[in-house]
């Protein structure tokens, strides 16, 4: 399968500044691709690069298989972009507004119509859609420029926080809507919402200080640590008392009656056992590293070499957790 | 546009203004027109009323043009939906052109209204029909040439007002430039040759010269490739 989005050494520069560094990945049709880094880190620029709002100091950027910077008309209609801020017009109905995009990304007025029904439809904005815009609450307003986004089937989707401001029914729908989309579309999610990746995506990448930290399948990062299980007894056990057990290669108290330990057992095995030492099990799960673990071990990684010890205490803790 | 209320009430407010302007020229045409009989080679009605009208209506329109193109460009920036027209595919040339000719189909509603007064008088009397079109011509291009100033002026910012105000105090310099060649002689003639009025008076007087349709078509060319490459470098550099 050709890839959607193919950049390639992308650099950006703010006068001296370098907000974007030697950024290369690609996009297949069918990923719904995590886009994480902390504020400043750069993420904004390879939006704006990639939707055409910003000229590249280097490097290419291929749409579709269409150069960006060569054929920006052709490659941009292969692209919905959503914004941070909604580009809406205040002035005018969701209606009117989605007519307008539809004949800015050059549809012919039948196909016009028909696109902005569905758009309104899968949005839910039947309700609102002979509404003035700037008179809709800021969820709806998102959900109009998600609308925009959609609206001409691009095959490339880029949503830049696309949940903020939803209430939480909304967003749970707003995520069914982006993995349904994902299916036949290849999507870029920028979000802070670290659990909302985890929910989404499939492949994420981190961006740090303008440089490309991480970049894999979200089953890849997570998935290979099937040997850790947060266990709650009703039995109060000491540390002690479970480094003595064998059958646990690790133990770690997190609270009175709860612990997490790593066995090369199976959790079959492990419950078999546990039950066997009549502790009162109560619950029983895998520990998966969370995205959150990943994300700052990697994004304040390099910030922290040289500063004091208590900081660098800090980092190797969550790089022994991460590492474990 | 016309979906805002803004585009109304300047059409509104342009409308009494110069209607009343109008009525009062035929006021005064009536009152001296016994006189007339008298002259030999008398002005006519075009003269006497669609000239010093049109004459009004360039200043009143200088003055009104910056608020038609203060929100242009400024405002797109201002509410980020630059962003919408720049990730769609259209070209900024054509984002900029579509801007404009938007804009002069909304002068051409402001003048066609300015122009059925002076023609309704055709229902009593003859009118100088070739020099009334030349000063509707003149004023045609004197107002693309602001609007297109004031499209540039609104690239360069992101506050509607800062736009206005610039394009104002652009457009009256180059109104006024020559104010002071009127006594002197020779030496300013580059002056003169620079402001709008001397070239838009000429047309008014009936004289379509390709010196003053130059000025004006550079003068909007000119404006509008300096507003494609001020877009285009704030892409670059934003």
């Amino acid at each position: 399968m050709s890839s959607l989005i193919t950049v390639n050494n992308l650099t950006r520069h703010y006068g001296d500044f370098c907000a974007v560094n030697d950024i290369s990945f690609e996009l297949a049709t069918g990923d719904i691709l995590g886009f994480l880094g902390p504020n400043g880190a750069g993420k904004s620029s390879t939006m704006q690069m990639l939707t055409g709002n910003l000229a590249p100091t280097l490097g290419e950027i291929f749409i579709d298989g269409i150069d960006l910077l060569d054929e920006p008309r052709e490659a941009k209609s292969a692209l919905g972009y959503l914004p941070e801020n909604p580009p809406l017009y205040r002035e005018l109905t969701v209606s009117e507004y989605l007519h307008y995009c539809a004949r800015l990304h050059r549809l012919p007025k039948q196909a016009a119509g028909k696109a902005c029904a569905s758009a309104i439809e899968r949005c839910g904005l039947g309700e609102v859609r002979q509404r003035l815009i700037k008179n809709l609450s800021k969820g709806y307003q998102q959900r109009v420029g998600i609308a925009q986004a959609i609206l001409h089937s691009p095959p490339v989707i880029i949503l830049d926080e696309p949940t903020v401001g939803l209430d939480p029914i909304q967003i749970i729908e707003i995520r069914r809507l982006i993995k349904e989309l994902g299916s036949n579309h290849g999507i870029i999610l920028c979000t802070h919402i670290l659990p909302e990746v985890q929910v989404v995506c499939n492949r994420v990448q981190i961006i740090n200080r303008g440089e490309l930290v991480y970049n894999a399948d979200l089953k890849d990062m997570l998935g290979d640590q099937q040997n850790r299980f947060e266990v709650s007894v009703t039995a109060n056990l000491s540390q002690q008392e479970l480094d003595s057990h064998d059958i646990f290669t690790s133990t770690e108290k997190t609270g009175e009656f709860s612990f997490i330990v790593e066995s090369d057992a199976g959790a079959d095995e492990l419950t078999a056992y546990i039950v066997q030492q009549q502790w009162g099990l109560t619950r029983f799960t895998t520990v998966k590293d969370t995205l959150e673990d990943m994300f700052i071990s990697l994004t304040t990684g390099d910030n922290n070499t040289g500063d004091d010890n208590s900081d660098t205490d800090l980092l190797e803790q969550t790089s022994d957790d991460v590492a474990a | 546009m016309f979906l805002s209320p803004l585009a109304w009430v300047i059409l509104a407010v342009i409308q009494v203004i110069l209607a009343w302007s109008f009525f009062s020229y035929v006021d005064e045409f009536f009152r001296i027109q016994s006189d007339l009989t008298t002259m030999k080679n008398a002005p006519g009605v075009t003269d006497l009323v669609a000239s010093p009208l049109f004459e009004v209506a360039s200043i009143v329109l200088l003055m009104v043009t910056p608020l038609l193109t203060m929100r242009l460009i400024s405002e797109e920036k201002r509410n980020k939906t630059i962003g919408l027209l720049l990730s769609s595919p259209v070209s900024i040339t054509e984002i900029v052109l579509g801007k404009y000719l938007g804009l002069l189909f909304f002068i051409s509603v402001i003048l066609i209204m300015l122009l059925m007064m002076p023609l309704s008088l055709a229902m009593g009397t003859e009118l100088d029909l070739i020099k009334l079109f030349s000063g509707f011509f003149g004023l045609f291009l004197m107002l693309a040439a602001f609007g297109a100033a004031g499209l540039y002026m609104s690239s360069l910012t992101d506050n509607p007002m800062i736009a206005a105000i610039s394009t104002f105090g652009l457009l009256l310099l180059l109104w006024m430039i020559n104010i002071n060649s009127a006594s002197a002689t020779g030496s300013t003639s580059a002056l003169t040759y620079l402001s709008i009025h001397t070239h838009f008076t000429a047309m008014l007087r009936g004289i379509m010269n390709t010196r003053d349709i130059a000025y004006f078509l550079l003068f909007i060319s000119g404006f509008i490739v300096l507003t494609i490459r001020q877009l285009e470098t704030q892409r670059l550099q934003s």
